[in-house]
């Protein structure tokens, strides 16, 4: 007992010191949310203008800013933020995109629907949407590529851009790893360049530099090209994710699945890759999060994606100023669909985890 | 006749020389056990056999096809010849059932009905049909171990080899493992065994087979070798062992 004591005493006096530092640093922690709550409870709701008198100008809200929210800035400009310079009597289409997509992710969280007819839809559900935002079919206008924004914009470039980055990555993976050297190099020297270089200079090089190198009058579609330049470095990124997951696999794995006969594609698109998706889907999603965000680039070529629209409402004079309101709006857009997307992760996770263990 | 012939076969990691003139013959229906201290190549010997590992010089017949290198004949051998490995590596993303079913279906190209009816045939045989649509992670060491001999046995093989089978396995789940292996020498199967279950050798071995730093030392029948071992490295081997 005796030599036990000044360890004990000193562990406790120890863990005395840390929870009286602890406790000051909680106590600072929580006052500074609560005034921060405070502030903003105040700006956001007891001193905001939630409505203007129909036709009403900017005045009213321009006599408290800085000290209370203007949301009438979000309610009358939300339908641009949400669906950009798209004909405004045609934004049911928009609007009917967007739920499709959403539907899409919500069906896919279901493990039961989980079949061939799944992967189906995730083909057959964007190339809907995309021809439903088109329209010159089934009597619908055409509207052009240039006039799409908000959000559709930045659920097609970031769903179909995954979508069509998952095989070029895979590939670029497994070519990283292969035995023949002038595929490993090839896909090194691709994995390398891509990363090594900003996505804005992609997207320049997509929207200003292509049209320099083609024949005139032969045309690529902008948002064509830019959504190409996302699957080329998207898939630079997600090979790196996925070779990491290739590396986990013991070569037990390979080697009963070499005995049993499968060659080098039924072991790796059986035995193999199947687990390093699995073992990578955190950093997958991270990615993909990333990436969902990171569309709002294109803004640098002339489309307007969610936020792009969003800095467009604060261009109006009548609304010069009440940027933040926007923004916030935006932002909560953002928010709402990357926290799904981590929450469909962590469901993913558990479902799988059971048949993940080694 | 023959069924797998190895002629001064050597190989070497680097200059590491891993297996010194091998010469081993087995016969149909044989069962071989070959024992020895760790590092001694027995492993690597084995994993020749199905080209898991390549030999550098010397000959392989296996079922009357030469390992040559080409992708043709690896394939020929490795479909008639099933392994089980010292860990399992059952297929962790993969039930039971489609652990057993997978190669059948994919090499052999059998409808997935018919892959089904012989998968359980064999999970019955090593005793857990029940666990057939579990995953591997939910089974005891033993069980996973059964299920690899039963995956292993759905390719309906000529020949197994048993890379260290018990070796991973708690104490109280080696004599499931191994009355399955008996049952299988029972039937006629041509087996090679690396293994340091003496008790198993003793009991189903036609020929123990013990190697020391890469060399084939000694062969004899288990009586010989447990009672009358030739050659010095045996006997220390045999003492610390059994001790």
């Amino acid at each position: 007992m005796t030599p036990a004591f000044p360890l004990v005493s000193g562990s406790l006096r120890r863990s005395l010191r840390r929870s009286r530092s602890s406790v000051m640093v909680s106590a600072i922690l929580i006052g500074s949310s609560a005034y921060a709550a405070f502030w903003f409870l105040h700006w956001a709701v007891i001193d905001a203008i939630w409505t203007l008198p129909p036709g009403a100008d900017s005045t009213a809200c321009r006599a408290v800013a800085g000290r209370g929210a203007c949301w009438p800035v979000v309610t009358e400009g939300s339908r641009f933020i949400l669906f950009g310079a798209y004909p405004y009597d045609q934004h049911w289409r928009p609007a009917l995109a967007c739920l499709m997509f959403v539907a899409l992710y919500a069906s896919s969280a279901v493990r039961a629907w989980w079949t061939l007819w799944l992967a189906a839809l995730w083909i057959v559900v964007p190339a809907a949407a995309i021809v439903l935002l088109r329209g010159g079919v089934l009597g619908l206008t055409n509207v052009p590529t240039d006039l799409w924004g908000g959000l559709p914009l930045t659920l097609i470039l970031s769903t179909c851009g995954f979508e069509a980055a998952i095989p070029l990555a895979v590939a670029l993976a497994l070519g990283r790893r292969s035995a023949m050297p002038a595929i490993r190099v090839l896909s090194i020297a691709y994995i390398e360049l891509i990363r090594g270089v900003p996505i804005i200079t992609f997207l320049f090089m997509a929207s200003v530099m292509f049209p320099l190198f083609v024949p005139e009058g032969f045309t690529v579609d902008k948002l064509l090209r830019a959504q190409i330049a996302f699957v080329l470095v998207i898939a630079a990124y997600l090979a790196e994710v996925i070779r990491g997951g290739l590396q986990a696999i013991p070569a037990g794995q390979h080697e009963a699945a070499a005995s049993m006969g499968l060659n080098y594609w039924q072991a790796t698109l059986l035995i193999v890759l199947p687990q390093a998706v699995r073992m990578t889907i955190p950093a997958l999603v991270n990615t993909f999060i990333a990436f969902f965000k990171d569309t709002s680039l294109v803004a640098i070529v002339g489309l307007f994606d969610l936020l792009g629209a969003a800095k467009a409402v604060n261009v109006d004079p009548k609304w010069f100023g009440f940027s933040v309101e926007v923004y916030l709006f935006a932002g909560a857009v953002y928010f709402v669909f990357c926290y799904a997307v981590s929450q469909y992760t962590q469901r993913l996770e558990r479902i799988l985890k059971v048949a993940a263990a080694p | 006749m023959l069924h797998i012939d190895m002629q001064d076969v050597n190989k070497w990691f680097g200059d590491l020389h891993v297996l010194r003139d091998i010469n081993l013959s087995v016969t149909r229906g044989a069962r071989i056990v070959v024992c020895g201290p760790s590092g001694s190549g027995k492993s690597t010997l084995i994993r020749c056999i199905n080209r898991l590992e390549e030999h550098q010089s010397g000959r392989i017949v296996v079922d009357g096809v030469e390992l040559r290198g080409d992708l043709k004949t690896i394939d020929e051998v490795r479909r008639e010849v099933g392994m089980v490995f010292q860990q399992f590596n059952l297929f962790p993303h993969l039930t039971v059932l489609q652990n057993c079913t997978l190669a059948p279906m994919w090499v052999r190209k059998l409808p997935a009905r018919q892959a089904r009816e012989i998968a359980m045939h064999y999970l019955d045989r090593v005793r857990i049909p029940e666990q057939a649509h579990k995953y591997p992670a939910q089974l005891s060491g033993g069980q996973q171990q059964r299920v690899a001999i039963a995956r292993a046995l759905c390719m309906n093989p000529k020949i197994m080899l048993f890379d260290e089978p018990t070796s991973a396995l708690d104490p109280e789940m080696v004599q499931e493992v191994l009355e399955t292996m008996v049952s299988l020498a029972e039937d006629g199967m041509t087996m090679v065994c690396v293994t340091h279950e003496m008790g198993f050798a003793r009991q189903v071995a036609d020929r123990v087979v013990f190697m020391d730093a890469g060399e084939i030392v000694e062969v004899d029948t288990p009586h010989a070798f447990f009672n009358k071992p030739q050659h010095e490295r045996t006997k220390r081997f045999l003492r610390q062992i059994l001790n």
